[in-house]
């Protein structure tokens, strides 16, 4: 066990790893990654390292699952075995049934499910190395799968934490930050709709600091935003170039 | 009332493209009277309908669509078959047999079985029934020749062309015959199996090459390229 650092800020107003206290982590990102899958992306976010897949519309298998009105979203989040430190057991835990449920139902309301009854989406993501923040790293990845997959959607989902350390409020929480400092608000954001799809909070902030926390998280999905949207185009960017008209 | 975009733009889902007096065209949507794309894809105006004409999408079954599919399986009273979208379509028999069809006198798994491939129009298709084919126009039916092809559903106008130039001209220099699936199927029947893998290795290009400009000339003198190697050997 690593002996938890005392300051998580110092002198200078710097983190851990250097970063001023209202900077992200650096992040990149690829589309079309895996050829097996219908839609893919792989996020790199700062030590995070995640692929999502995504696959469908198609029938829904078991059956009884669909829904006579509008199309199943499905989630697997899942952190490989060898993603932290100490080895994962593989078998889903109680935090990444949770965290499933948790996408899913901030990336539904991205997808117009309405116009495809009685059809299911699978969306896999798997962890292959995890430094906090993996759940906002995930979403970021799998709306970028779905996009991918051709599946409409109304905006992309972009996510970002912000949290509490040394009680200053700091964007973009890493493994240790997150363990060792006081709280973490992690965000789910659609930009051109201006819409939050998740929110949750663990810690305590006064509402002052909350207000705060939101709306760095805030600015930093809207940064995030700017690559996600780059990555996509780039995958699609020589058919944009030179696409001709003959229809 | 602006738009937000050049012609032939690339753009990601839930990106503004106009507002106002315009009209939402394919691949997007509106809200509070502003249309935003709903897929990746090349923004396009035409007579304010803003578009977008989609680089990843999937087959969605629409009435009247001719398609080719795989016949699943068997059924008490037609078949199920698999025609590349999110929904299984079906067949019934007494379209098949254009008569009422009587489970003791037919003997269904005869006349198509799992694995047959056909040629079909749907012929109804709503939100809560799964579509339905039909095989009772001409050039429709099984098929029991030729070889199939596979290519993005939203690259079959491509293949066809505008107002059906490429597809005209490939049937022309190759003398196959070529039936397109809307549903990313596409059949070539010719007289030789040569000719087809002719025809064939055309639409290959034309999917891998989809993007670029001028595409039908560079068709035609791949077309006529390849004639001449055959013929050499020939000699």
């Amino acid at each position: 066990m690593n002996k938890k650092p005392e300051k998580l800020i110092n002198k200078k107003g710097l983190r851990l790893d250097g970063r001023k206290p209202d900077e992200l982590r650096p992040v990149k990102i690829e589309v079309g990654v895996l050829a097996n899958a219908d839609g893919s992306a792989y996020i790199e976010h700062g030590k995070n390292k995640i692929l999502a897949a995504a696959f469908g519309p198609k029938e829904m298998h078991p059956k009884h699952l669909s829904l006579p009105d509008r199309m199943v979203l499905r989630c697997r989040y899942h952190m490989a075995p060898f993603s932290v430190g100490e080895r994962k057991s593989p078998a889903p835990s109680r935090r990444e049934i949770e965290l499933s449920k948790v996408i899913r139902e901030c990336l539904e309301p991205s997808v117009f499910v309405e116009y495809y009854p009685r059809t299911g989406v699978d969306v896999f993501i798997e962890v292959l190395q995890a430094d906090g923040g993996t759940r906002c790293a995930s979403i970021t990845a799998a709306s970028l799968a779905l996009a991918d997959a051709g599946i409409p959607m109304r905006d992309l989902v972009v996510a970002c934490a912000a949290g509490k350390i040394d009680d200053t409020v700091v964007l973009d929480l890493f493994d240790t930050e997150d363990k060792v400092g006081c709280a973490d608000v992690p965000v789910a954001f659609m930009p051109n709709l201006n819409a939050v799809t998740l929110l949750q909070m663990d810690g305590i902030l006064t509402p002052e600091e909350f207000a705060k926390a939101v709306n760095m998280a805030i600015d930093g999905c809207r940064k995030i935003y700017d690559l996600q949207k780059e990555a996509l185009k780039t995958k699609y960017m020589l058919i944009g170039q030179e696409e001709e008209v003959e229809e | 009332m602006p738009t937000y975009f050049e012609k032939k733009q690339l753009v990601t889902p839930g990106e503004l493209l106009a507002e106002g007096e315009y009209l939402p065209g394919s691949n997007t949507y509106t809200e509070n009277s502003k249309i935003y794309a709903s897929r990746i894809g090349l923004a396009d105006c035409d007579n304010k309908r803003v578009n977008v004409v989609a680089l990843r999408a999937f087959y969605f079954p629409k009435v009247g669509d001719m398609v080719i599919g795989t016949v699943l399986e068997t059924g008490f009273s037609g078949w199920t078959v698999d025609i590349k979208s999110p929904y299984t379509a079906l067949l019934r028999a007494s379209d098949v047999l254009s008569r009422p069809f009587k489970p003791q006198n037919d003997e269904l798994s005869q006349v198509l079985s799992g694995g047959d491939l056909i040629v079909a129009k749907i012929a109804s298709y709503d939100r809560s029934h799964d579509p339905q084919l039909t095989v009772g126009e001409p050039g429709l039916g099984k098929i029991t020749r030729g070889q199939i092809i596979k290519v993005t559903p939203s690259k079959i106008p491509r293949v066809i062309g505008r107002q059906g130039s490429m597809i005209s001209m490939i049937k022309k220099e190759t003398g196959c015959q070529i039936i397109l699936g809307l549903n990313g199927v596409i059949l070539v029947t010719g007289k030789t199996p040569a000719d087809e893998d002719l025809a064939m290795a055309a639409i290959q290009k034309i999917e891998n090459e989809s993007h670029t400009s001028g595409l039908t000339d560079r068709i035609t003198q791949f077309l006529k390229e390849e004639k001449q190697k055959i013929g050499g050997k020939q000699e």
